[in-house]
């Protein structure tokens, strides 16, 4: 018998669908990350994604053009993201409850408007969604060829992100004064940089790229709406980031062990492999727990979710 | 900042959640009247099924009675300086606790049976706390995360228990077996289906505020709360009363679930409730952490969504759109500190302008 889950859990298959499970993870997480790192605490990634997943869906919907979708979905998280941005920098609310409401707004506003637009019992209304591309070339190298480059337009998305998210905070000035704006925002104004203008984008990226996350929920494959459609993902792209260390690479580790137990759940489920399915479902969660404990507690911005004014020293 | 002049009210204390309140419900009616609804026949119906006659009256304090009670486990951790996210792993840690004493024949009196499965709930709960407010308190971890994260253990432990060893004999359905009749809370008025759990909820309320009014021991954890440092270099062992507040905190929330078993369906079902522990920290910034508040705030709650579910079934709108109301009066609330700030801002703006 463990022989033959094994010969399950390592196929191409199953890399395969473990990271088109784990990229909604990666993509709001890489956004996600910006803002934490910045200095404002986003949990309200969950909302911006399921409203992402609306919008994706509806833009699709109507104008029969997933790609319209994406910007649909864009524009609509960060509408949120402004929200959120507004409260927590400007007025200087508490971030985590801020989120709370945002997450709250946004599951009553999508499941109304979808409601609304398509139905009380809408369930198999689809819209055009994006087909997997399979990249010439490297899509030939033997089992990893087709679980990497046969993938949809998000994964390739979430590929590019990882690196560049790296690279944005390691290597650039903006990266540098996002960082400083999350760990010494006092410094760091003294310094010149504008840390609520940067915190204020910071947020509003962060919101974006969670509304595409959102959209690969909606519009890559089931390219259906169902209420509730994120059902916590945002929570678990928000516990990837701590995970990580708020390090996008760390961060897209944790994404992908996500992933694989999402994908291994479904997998002992199609095998008849008679394990309770709230077990391998449990996994994910204590392994994370776990790992905090492990890996410790210093490594969050110094600032992270304190609320900052820089006329304050005027 | 300035003290304020005693006597005079704040009117803004006042005016925004209803702004927010309108804001909510005319978004709210917009999206209503997308489907082609008359809003106004729609908040009838809303209105109608939350107050309108005994019955509805009743069904929105049912619903009323967790929200509050998670509520106030959500003020006992915030006072101290913990968010509680974990309200909902709590509250359903607390049901299984109550379901194990409960489903249980014990040759004890009735009252006996009832506090022996609440203080089953009690431990329940307040042990799942006591990871995420012990690595808070003493090891500086962020208590957010881990409380979430929990959450998700908690409802997957529960269906896992309710498919296997707690599962009703011979069913299919993922649910326990009835509770025995002494451990059932009675109802308020004979042949209602109010049970006592809105009287406990009512009496903590009240035991919180006079903890917090008229007790050291609440001066201390407000203090905690307000001002960690402070606190410490005063003397206070901050770090034990951080920890013994989540556990009340977890207890309270674990009580919460009991009372929802034991009042409600009688038994212990699978995912029988979703997003307490959120609704839980709604209800408890929109009372402004004031216990008493929170009595009100909860019935707004449970109120919205007893009279959201009628309304969905005489028009056909979708109950979830409650959900914005409840969200724009909570964002109201909350930003209200920070509108004086914006006002400075704008008025130093005017006078550079003027310059």
């Amino acid at each position: 018998m463990l022989n033959t889950f094994l010969g399950l859990v390592f196929s191409t298959a199953f890399l395969a669908s473990s990271i088109s499970y784990a990229t909604p993870f990666v993509l709001a997480a890489m956004g996600g990350i910006v803002s934490e790192r910045s200095g404002v605490l986003n949990l309200g990634l969950e909302g911006m994604m399921l409203t992402g997943a609306l919008f994706a869906f509806m833009g699709s919907y109507y104008t029969g053009n997933p790609a319209v979708g994406v910007l649909t979905a864009i524009v609509a998280s960060m509408l949120l993201g402004f929200i959120h941005a507004y409260s927590c920098i400007e007025l200087g609310s508490n971030q985590v409850v801020t989120a709370v409401a945002i997450n709250i707004f946004a599951l009553g506003i999508t499941s109304a408007l979808f409601n609304a637009l398509f139905g009380i019992s809408a369930g198999r209304v689809t819209a055009p969604g994006f087909a997997s591309i399979r990249i010439p070339l490297l899509e030939k190298i033997p089992v990893l060829g087709t679980a990497l480059f046969g993938q949809n337009v998000f994964v390739y998305l979430a590929y590019i992100l990882v690196p560049l998210t790296y690279v944005l905070f390691f290597k650039t000035k903006i990266g540098l004064n996002i960082r400083a704006s999350g760990e010494f925002p006092k410094a760091a104004n003294t310094m010149g940089v504008p840390v609520e203008k940067v915190r204020f984008y910071s947020v509003i990226y962060s919101s974006a790229i969670a509304g595409i996350a959102g959209a690969s929920l909606s519009i890559a494959g089931i390219n259906m709406f169902i209420e509730n459609i994120s059902a916590g993902r945002g929570f678990i792209a928000f516990a990837c980031i701590i995970l990580g260390k708020f390090n996008p690479i760390g961060a897209t580790m944790a994404a992908l062990l996500f992933g694989m137990t999402e994908g291994i759940q479904l997998r002992i489920q199609a095998a008849g492999i008679p394990v309770p399915y709230q077990l391998p479902l449990m996994f994910p969660y204590i392994l994370t727990i776990v790992m905090l404990l492990l890996v410790g507690s210093k490594f969050s911005p110094q600032s992270w979710g304190v609320p900052f004014f820089s006329d304050d020293d005027q | 900042m300035k003290p304020k002049n005693k006597g005079s009210i704040d009117y803004k204390r006042i005016l925004l959640p209803f702004a927010g309140i309108s804001a909510g419900l005319i978004l709210g009616g917009i999206i209503i009247a997308m489907q082609g609804v008359n809003p106004f026949y729609a908040y009838y119906y809303l209105l109608y099924g939350a107050i309108g006659n005994k019955q509805s009256l009743i069904s929105s304090l049912l619903k009323t009675i967790p929200l509050g009670i998670v509520g106030l486990a959500v003020i006992f951790s915030y006072k101290a300086g913990i968010f509680n996210i974990g309200g909902e792993g709590q509250f359903y840690l607390g049901a299984v606790g109550a379901t194990l004493v409960g489903t249980m024949p014990l040759p004890i009196p009735a009252l006996m049976h009832v506090l022996l499965c609440i203080v089953a709930a009690i431990v329940f709960g307040g042990l799942f706390a006591l990871l995420p407010g012990y690595l808070k308190a003493y090891k500086g971890f962020n208590e957010i995360v881990i409380t979430m994260l929990l959450n998700y253990v908690a409802l997957l432990f529960t269906s896992l228990l309710l498919q296997g060893p707690m599962q009703e004999p011979g069913t299919f359905f993922n649910r326990s077996s009835l509770f025995v009749p002494t451990a059932l809370l009675p109802a308020v008025f004979p042949g209602q289906r109010l049970h006592w759990g809105i009287g406990i909820f009512l009496v903590l309320a009240l035991l919180l505020h006079v903890l917090y009014r008229y007790t050291t021991l609440g001066f201390r954890i407000e203090n905690v709360g307000l001002n960690r440092r402070a606190s410490r270099y005063s003397g206070e062992n901050t770090k034990h009363l951080m920890l013994f507040s989540m556990i009340i905190s977890g207890s309270i929330a674990g009580m919460a679930g009991a009372i929802e078993v034991m009042g409600v369906n009688g038994r212990l079902v699978e995912n029988f409730i979703s997003g307490v522990g959120y609704d839980g920290i709604a209800i408890a910034l929109l009372a402004n952490l004031n216990p008493l508040m929170s009595i009100l705030a909860a019935f707004f709650f449970g109120a919205l969504r007893n009279g959201a579910s009628s309304m969905q079934i005489a028009t056909g709108v979708s109950s979830s759109f409650v959900y914005i109301i409840q969200a724009m009066a909570v964002l109201s609330v909350i930003t209200m500190p920070g509108i004086p700030r914006i006002m400075k801002k704008m008025k130093a703006r005017r006078v550079k302008n003027h310059a």
